[in-house]
Parts: structure tokens; C-alpha cells; sequence
């Protein structure tokens, strides 16, 4: 018996379940429920559905590009702490990826709701009668007709709290890559940089930047990936109001509006634009070696 | 890098930690609470702990959970590094193909992995309903002609995902290990088989364990696959959770919270402490060596 064969049980089993449930979307894309083969479900996604894929991938840039700078320095200024501390550190920051995700994004509920922890905190340091007041003011000096009975910020249900959600629950996965392959940078580059005469700025962007590239685009895929094709965020954090492809995708499935057909066309559409990011980042970071989470 | 961080960088990493952790302490001190708001404090309690270990919906979602996590990190450990061996021994040019198609279910957008298997078991649900149909007319059985989404295909589910990182945590060990060692063993009269399982199989022990690790906790803290191949008829913890964030809110799901997370800290912590013992005892013999050589 020959030590590949293996592995053949196994290819069986991706040919079952990796590739065949593949192939079903696309079929199920390009058909109708009665089995013709159609482009209907593309060509009715007009409308209002462009505005879904528009919004998701707008928030899950946002999201993806505040992770970035949060998350850059963060690993960054992590990578030069002594190294016991920074065992220490990381370790912090995976620990919240150990709690499930709907727990901790349960909780921003409690936090941004109108009657929520931030409000109450707002009301109990003043802040809303000090704007009460200062509109007031406004009105009488100006004449104008500002609102003076500013009782809540709203910011559950809104696409800021959306982005927020995104941020909290992938920024993890941004720091960590990056970490990681700024670690592993030879500091004699570094000190040659400083001996050839380069001030600690044009040290960051010509050696230390180039060098943790690779770092940052496996961390934007980590976060864009699961921020594009969320349901549960915009589902607790966006009430009813704020549809993302994830929630489009749901209800096609599980929802209200069963349309397998339709579904699969949207999970396909957002596959190959997927497919089509992650191949123009590894492009970009080709030559650079794989920066690994585990 | 020698230089420490800087003021700002360490202003930024403190705040970032605050982000990360405000959520999860606000969830802990309202486990606590003794009324069922989650924003007023009104009392200490450990009232919903009870209510959470007599609530029969949970506790039979969590051991859903811990079967399908035991089992499928079990099968997927045991598979994952088969096929790894089997990989390993392949050529190049057939294992860089299959290694993509072992890779689909990381790349891919959970929601699509859940649609796509959703779709293939109740398509392949109808063919098989038809098939028994069939048998039942023609031969007279009473074979169940109606299949439902449930345990077994929450299980195929699950095991699928979770081969991937089995194969991806023991391949660098194939990878590093001394490839005379194999040749020596079959040298020595070793068969194939034997050779795997006495030389390969305890040289990529580490990477094995990892593998298991990592599937057990990625299958533990899985809710968007599950909840597109659980069907009705199951459920695991995470899909209780998100059923409870739909309803009127209750502190139990605090509570779970709070004890999900004391569970994570602990196991870590062990395992932390273990691990530095080892290194501890491996410094101490490597001196032990070092001194008797002298």
C-alpha cells in the first residue's frame, strides 16, 4: 500500500462535500425552480439590490480600513514591547476571540441602546443638557429651531454601530498577522537603515512597511472576507434597517422570501468578487512568504 | 527591534485593550444582576446561573455542541492527518490542485460554505427520498421517503471545515521532519504501514495535537455553518444564543457568557503554565548537557 493513497478517502470526501456543493450554486444560479436554465436571477437584481451590495461592501471597507489603523500601531509598537510582555499581550487580545461572536456583539446591544450604558453616561456627566442648552441659547441669540429636548444619541440601528460591530469583532484578525510578520523582521536591516543615514521616518516606509506588507494583506482579507458576508452583525447591531448581501443571502435560504435560485445567484456573485479581491492581493504580496495565524 | 514603543503606541494598545474588553466586562457584571434589565443595575444575584442550568433548551444545545465539537475534531484529526501523510507523499503537480480544493472552506465566506451545503443536502435529500420511494413500490418496504436536515448533516458539516486546519497544522511537520527516518525504519523491515505508524505518526504528534485543538474550538465557536445545516431538529449553543438575542432579553445569556468565558481564561492559563514549565525543564536539562560536556 502506497503512503498517498492515503489521502484518497479524503479527496472523495472534498469531491462530496467542497466541490459539489460549489457546483450546486452554481446551478441553482443559472435555473429556474422548475429546472430551465435562465439569467433571470442576475437580471432581476436590479434596484434596490445593488444599493445591498453597494452598502456591504462600502461598510465592510470602512470597516477593514479602521481596522488597519487601529490595528497597524497596535501590533507595531506590540512587536518592540519585551518579549514577556508581549506573550502576555497576545494572549489578551486572541482571549476575546474565544467568546462567541454573537455573546460579544450581543453585548454592544446593551451598550448603544437609547436607554443603553453610553447614553445613561452621557446623561449622568450632562452632556445632553449642556447641548440642550447651547441650542437654546442658539435659538434665542440666532432665532433658529433647534431641538432642545436632545434626550439620546441614537446609535444602535444605525450603519455606524454596523461598522462598529465589524471592527470589534475582526480587529483580532488585523493585528495579529501584521504582529506576527513584524516580529519576524532582522533588525540589522534596521540598524543599517539608521547607520546609512535614514531618519526613523524613512526607516518606517522604506524598510519596516515594505517588509510587514505581506502581514497587512493577509489581515485585510482576515477582516473584509467575514465583515462582506456578515448577517449576524447587521442583524443585531442594524435592527431591520441596515441589509447587507449576508441578511440578502439568509433570507433567500432561511427567511421569509424562500428562493433558493435567487440566493445562490447573490452567494455566487459575491464569491467571485471575493475570489477576484484575494487574487489581486496575492499578486500584490506574491514573492512575500504567507503570514500564518497559528 | 531594540528601541521600545513609543508614548502614543502604548496609549493606542491600552485603549484598544479597553475596546476589546468593555463589552465582555459589561456582559460579566450583568450576569449578576437581580433584575432582568441589562443596563440598571439593581442588586446582586446568582439567580440566573440557576435558571440557566434548569433551562432544559440550553443545556441540551450545549451537550448538541459538545458532541458535535468531541466528535467531529475527533474524525477530523484522524482524516485530516491521512490525508496529510497521503498529500505529502503525492507529486507536486498532483497535490498543488487538491491542496486548493483543501483550501475552498477557508478562503470562502462561512455563509457561502453554509448555503452550499445546505443546498447539496436537500438536493441530495430528494434524489435519496425518490430512490426509497421507489424501493418501497417496488419491493414492498416501508423505507422514510421524507429526509430532514439534523445531527448527521450538522456532523458532515463540521468535519468538513474542520480538516482543513487539521491538514494545515501537520503538514509543516511532515514538512520539517528528517525524511532518512522513513527510509530507516523500511530499511530496518519496517512495512509502510508500521513505519507511519511507529516513526511519522509520533515525530508530527505536536502538529496533530494543534490540529485537534484548533478544530475543537473552531467547530465550539461555529454558529453561521450550523445554522444553514442544523435544520429544525437541532440546535447547537451558539444557535440558542442567537435565538435568545431575537426574544425578549434575558440575563440568562449573560450568565452563559460569563461561565464561556472563565472556561476559556482557565483552560488557557493551564495550558499557558504547562508550557512554560516544559520550557522551564527543556532549559534545565540543555544546561545539565551543556554543563557535562564541559
Amino acid at each position: 500500500m502506497r503512503a498517498r493513497s492515503f489521502a484518497y478517502p479524503y479527496v472523495l470526501w472534498m469531491a462530496l462535500f467542497v466541490v459539489a456543493p460549489i457546483v450546486i450554486i452554481v446551478i441553482y444560479a443559472f435555473t429556474t425552480a422548475d429546472g430551465g436554465f435562465t439569467f433571470e436571477n442576475f437580471a432581476s437584481m436590479g434596484g434596490t439590490y445593488l444599493s445591498v451590495f453597494g452598502r456591504s461592501f462600502l461598510l465592510a471597507i470602512i470597516a477593514t480600513a479602521i481596522c488597519l489603523l487601529i490595528g497597524y500601531p497596535v501590533a507595531y509598537s506590540l512587536a518592540r514591547e519585551k518579549s514577556c510582555l508581549q506573550g502576555i499581550i497576545v494572549m489578551l487580545i486572541m482571549l476575546p476571540m474565544w467568546m462567541n461572536f454573537l455573546l460579544r456583539t450581543y453585548s454592544w446591544m446593551s451598550i448603544l441602546e437609547n436607554t443603553g450604558l453610553l447614553n445613561r453616561f452621557f446623561s449622568a456627566i450632562g452632556l445632553f443638557d449642556l447641548i440642550n442648552a447651547i441650542s437654546g441659547f442658539i435659538n434665542e441669540t440666532f432665532g433658529t429651531n433647534l431641538s432642545t429636548d436632545l434626550e439620546y444619541f441614537e446609535m444602535i440601528n444605525t450603519q455606524g454601530a454596523v461598522v462598529l460591530g465589524m471592527v470589534y469583532n475582526y480587529l483580532p484578525f488585523m493585528i495579529l498577522p501584521i504582529y506576527s510578520v513584524i516580529l519576524k523582521i532582522d533588525s540589522s536591516y534596521l540598524e543599517a537603515a539608521r547607520d546609512l543615514g535614514a531618519p526613523p521616518r524613512t526607516v518606517f516606509r522604506k524598510v519596516v512597511f515594505p517588509l510587514s506588507l505581506s502581514g497587512v494583506l493577509s489581515g485585510i482579507t482576515m477582516v473584509f472576507v467575514p465583515a462582506v458576508s456578515t448577517f449576524v452583525i447587521s442583524d443585531l447591531l442594524g435592527g431591520a434597517k441596515i441589509m447587507l448581501l449576508g441578511n440578502l443571502i439568509q433570507m433567500q435560504f432561511l427567511g421569509s422570501t424562500y428562493n433558493p435560485h435567487l440566493g445562490s445567484a447573490i452567494a455566487l456573485i459575491m464569491m467571485v468578487v471575493v475570489i477576484i479581491c484575494m487574487t489581486v492581493m496575492n499578486k500584490f504580496g506574491d514573492e512575500e512568504e504567507q503570514a500564518v495565524m497559528f | 527591534m531594540k528601541e521600545r514603543p513609543s508614548f502614543g503606541g502604548r496609549a493606542l494598545t491600552i485603549l484598544t485593550f479597553i475596546f476589546l474588553y468593555a463589552p465582555i466586562v459589561v456582559l460579566i457584571v450583568f450576569s449578576f444582576n437581580s433584575s432582568n434589565s441589562r443596563t440598571v443595575w439593581s442588586g446582586f444575584t446568582f439567580d440566573w446561573y440557576v435558571e440557566l442550568f434548569e433551562d432544559s433548551l440550553i443545556m441540551s444545545s450545549l451537550s448538541t455542541t459538545l458532541a458535535v465539537s468531541v466528535i467531529s475534531a475527533l474524525i477530523a484529526t484522524v482524516a485530516g492527518t491521512a490525508a496529510a501523510i497521503g498529500f505529502f507523499n503525492m507529486k507536486k503537480r498532483m497535490r498543488g490542485p487538491l491542496l486548493a480544493v483543501n483550501n475552498i472552506p477557508l478562503i470562502n465566506a462561512d455563509i457561502i460554505t453554509g448555503v452550499s451545503m445546505c443546498l447539496l443536502f436537500v438536493a441530495a435529500f430528494g434524489i435519496l427520498g425518490n430512490f426509497t420511494g421507489w424501493l418501497n413500490s417496488v419491493f414492498g418496504l416501508d423505507l422514510p421517503t421524507r429526509f430532514t436536515l439534523g445531527f448527521g448533516t450538522l456532523l458532515i458539516a463540521h468535519i468538513t471545515f474542520n480538516i482543513p486546519y487539521v491538514i494545515l497544522s501537520v503538514m509543516p511537520k511532515l514538512q520539517q521532519m528528517d525524511k532518512n527516518l522513513m527510509d530507516a525504519a523500511l530499511d530496518l523491515g519496517c512495512s509502510p504501514l508500521s513505519a507511519i505508524w511507529k516513526v511519522v505518526i509520533p515525530d508530527i504528534m505536536p502538529g496533530i495535537v494543534n490540529g485537534a485543538i484548533i478544530a475543537f474550538t473552531m467547530s465550539i465557536d461555529d454558529f453561521v455553518i450550523s445554522f444553514f445545516t442544523a435544520g429544525s431538529t437541532s440546535q447547537t449553543l451558539a444557535m440558542a444564543i442567537y435565538t435568545m438575542t431575537k426574544k425578549r432579553v434575558s440575563p440568562k445569556i449573560n450568565a452563559i457568557s460569563t461561565l464561556l468565558f472563565t472556561t476559556v481564561l482557565i483552560l488557557l492559563v493551564i495550558v499557558n503554565i504547562r508550557s512554560s514549565r516544559q520550557e522551564k525543564k527543556y532549559n534545565a536539562s540543555l544546561k545539565a548537557k551543556k554543563s557535562v560536556a564541559r
